[in-house]
């Protein structure tokens, strides 16, 4: 349905989560979300919802749902991850935070040897529709283990479903999705993306300001392109789709039509809009914030070049991080990150 | 009261056939084992009373969590033994159709959510079991079995505190059997107890003696009154032992003495039972002949099932990854044998 100028409804990233997580928890009663300070204040009535999420994500849901279902947690990511795997394997739907992805270190047996292998390893007897938020993604300043990407990590486990939203649009119908789903869902919210609107004022559909206050579902294991062109294919995930989209726009003054894939899903990946994107344009750039070595852009990398080998016409090109951890200072980030013009002189080096 | 005085006779006699159907299911594994047809295998021969005694307490819905070591909790918890034997040998009429093993041992229907054969690892997937319980209204208790060596790993404590401030169902079970693989409990165990741990958490540790399942019994039954009654979780310390080494291949008396082994099977559980419902008068010998046949003749009938039954076929490989597999580029490869 098309949306006039009038009825806009633009929501920020945020927001967008929010309405989400309020909206599924008012339809099933099974959804409850748990974490460090997804309230704040615990135990104390005067002081709650102090928080409402690191990143205010779960702000006011304690008000509505109360603290059983919006539960505090003390900072113990094993305990509280591997009870929402024990939780979602009993037959409930827990959302639980892990406020930075880095911290995956301290409770990864409970991701990657429990939630993403029990439904397999026990013969599809017992399932596991858990769903982990998480924030990625450097600019903030903040040092090297407040910062990684790391989806690459997650997408490496069979069993897991990774989801990479890039504007308030996909987040809310990628978290919706992602608590509907069977199976344990990673969601990866960029921080840089978090307290943003939508990206664009002229359009009414997924990258546009618009979001629509009826739930809905954008479908894991699919990507949408953000943008045609019939030049070069550019690939982003999360935050690099606009800096994909800023560098089609340069690209344009300069006379060249870029497609944008928005890859939205890492794992399952959508490997058909990918090739079919790549076999129009014949030219590829990979943009990805998350470390160069063994990533989703050597995964992407490796896809074009064993299934579309005979129709590129320049070898496929990434743009990523460098292999280094991330820096502090911001002359130094700002060094690391992916950006606008470096993807512009890749897409020029192959559209050369 | 003396113990076991006040147990029924049917339970008396349940707790008796679920000890010796252990004992003879693992004799058995290791007859597979010897004959090549399973691998991995952690003996729970010794230990059989520590989950006997708990799970007489509990419930069909009530869950069970394992370990490495785990066949003892399952039988215990009531699955299927001819499933099992089926799960070991890879047979896709196992528990788990083949796909786990017996590390990974699961049958929900029982209340068996599975064994994990990392360590440590299955502690806070319990404590979110019960947490279901607590917040769909629900009295089911949720009880995890680890042992002495899982006793160092972040994710009990974790686990310890999660279920004391919540107040959760969750039976914590050590089966100290005095050896993390080949390390002694004297040297990795600082303090000495485990169950000393629980007052740091605000809840009771118990020591018991793992060995006899009468104080096994009785110390499971008021820990499981305290986890259907809102009460919290309780820490039950099982001073145990396993007859055999760690797995199948270790050979224990690299790191124990002959004496230390003879002491511990001295205090046998099978025997001190059997001696306790003669003693009382509960059954006669013929009685637990009886038993001991019956369970012989359901752990035959078990290798029987598994040697008949057929391995899974190839595309079931790709099932269960997800509830809903798209096909891709790596199945493809698989599917076309390439």
């Amino acid at each position: 349905m098309s949306e006039t100028r009038e009825n806009l409804r633009a929501l920020t990233f945020t927001q967008a989560v929010n309405e989400a997580l309020r909206q599924e928890m008012e339809r099933d009663g099974t959804v409850f979300i748990m974490g460090e300070d997804v309230a704040g204040g615990a135990g104390r009535a005067d002081f709650e919802d102090a928080w409402g999420g690191p990143f205010r994500l779960t702000k006011g849901l304690i008000g509505e749902f109360g603290p059983d279902r919006v539960r505090d947690t003390p900072i113990s990511e094993a305990g509280f991850i591997g009870a929402g795997v024990g939780a979602a394997a009993t037959g409930m739907r827990p959302i639980v935070d892990l406020m930075f992805v880095g911290f995956f270190g301290v409770c990864g047996d409970q991701i990657m040897n429990n939630a993403a292998k029990m439904h397999y390893m026990f013969g599809g007897k017992v399932g596991v529709p858990l769903t982990i938020m998480t924030s990625i993604g450097a600019g903030t300043n903040s040092a090297a283990q407040h910062s990684e990407t790391l989806y690459s990590i997650f997408a490496h486990f069979p069993g897991l479903k990774c989801v990479c939203p890039s504007g308030p649009y996909s987040a809310k119908g990628l978290h919706i999705a992602a608590i509907r789903d069977d199976d344990p869902v990673i969601v990866f919210n960029h921080a840089l993306l978090m307290g943003r609107r939508g990206a664009n004022v002229e359009r009414d559909d997924v990258y546009g300001l618009h979001v629509p206050e009826d739930p809905y579902v954008l479908p894991i294991g699919k990507s949408l392109v953000a943008r045609e062109g019939a030049d070069v294919t550019l690939i982003g995930t999360g935050y690099t789709t606009l800096v994909c989209c800023e560098a089609a726009a340069q690209l344009a003054e300069q006379g060249y039509s870029a497609e944008v894939v928005d890859l939205l899903s890492i794992s399952p990946l959508d490997e058909e809009t990918i090739l079919e994107s790549v076999m129009k344009t014949r030219k590829v750039v990979i943009v990805d914030e998350d470390y160069p070595r063994c990533s989703v852009a050597s995964d992407l990398s490796a896809l074009v070049a064993e299934e579309a080998f005979d129709y590129l016409d320049a070898p496929p090109k990434r743009v990523t991080a460098p292999h280094t951890p991330v820096p502090y200072s911001q002359p130094l980030e700002a060094l690391y990150l992916p950006n606008r013009e470096r993807v512009v002189s890749a897409a020029l080096s192959v559209l050369a | 009261m003396a113990k076991g005085i006040g147990i029924d006779r049917r339970t008396l006699l349940w707790m008796y056939e679920t000890m010796v159907t252990i004992r003879r299911f693992e004799e058995q594994c290791k007859r597979e084992a010897d004959a090549g047809k399973l691998s991995g295998m952690h003996s729970s021969v010794g230990q059989e009373a520590v989950p006997t005694g708990i799970c007489a307490h509990l419930r069909t819905d009530d869950y069970v969590l394992g370990n490495h070591r785990s066949h003892h909790h399952c039988i215990a918890k009531g699955v299927d033994i001819n499933e099992m034997m089926a799960e070991l040998l890879g047979k896709v009429t196992g528990t788990n159709r083949g796909k786990g093993g017996t590390m990974h041992i699961a049958d929900i229907g029982k209340g068996m959510l599975g064994a994990n054969g990392v360590v440590g690892s299955n502690i806070p997937v319990t404590t979110g079991a019960a947490l279901s319980a607590k917040l769909k209204g629900e009295d089911t208790v949720s009880v995890v079995f680890f042992g002495d060596g899982a006793s160092g790993q972040g994710a009990l404590h974790e686990s310890m505190n999660l279920a004391g401030i919540w107040k959760l169902g969750v039976i914590f079970v050590c089966e100290n059997n005095r050896y993390a693989e080949a390390t002694p409990f004297e040297y990795s165990v600082a303090g000495g107890s485990i169950a000393a741990r629980a007052a740091g958490y605000g809840f009771p540790g118990v020591r018991a003696d793992g060995q006899d399942v009468l104080e096994m019994y009785e110390v499971a039954g008021e820990a499981v009154r305290r986890a259907r009654a809102g009460e919290g979780p309780t820490l039950i310390e099982a001073q145990t032992y396993r007859y055999l080494g760690h797995f199948g291949a270790d050979n224990p008396l690299l790191y124990r003495s002959e004496e230390e082994e003879a002491r511990y099977r001295a205090k046998d559980c099978i025997a001190g039972l059997s001696a306790h419902i003669l003693e009382e008068g509960v059954a006669g010998e013929a009685e637990l002949s009886a038993i001991d046949e019956r369970a012989l003749a359901a752990v035959t009938a078990a290798s029987r099932f598994a040697d008949e039954s057929a391995f899974p076929e190839d595309r079931e490989l790709f099932a269960d990854v997800y509830n809903d597999y798209a096909s891709g580029r790596f199945t493809r490869h698989a599917e076309s044998g390439a």
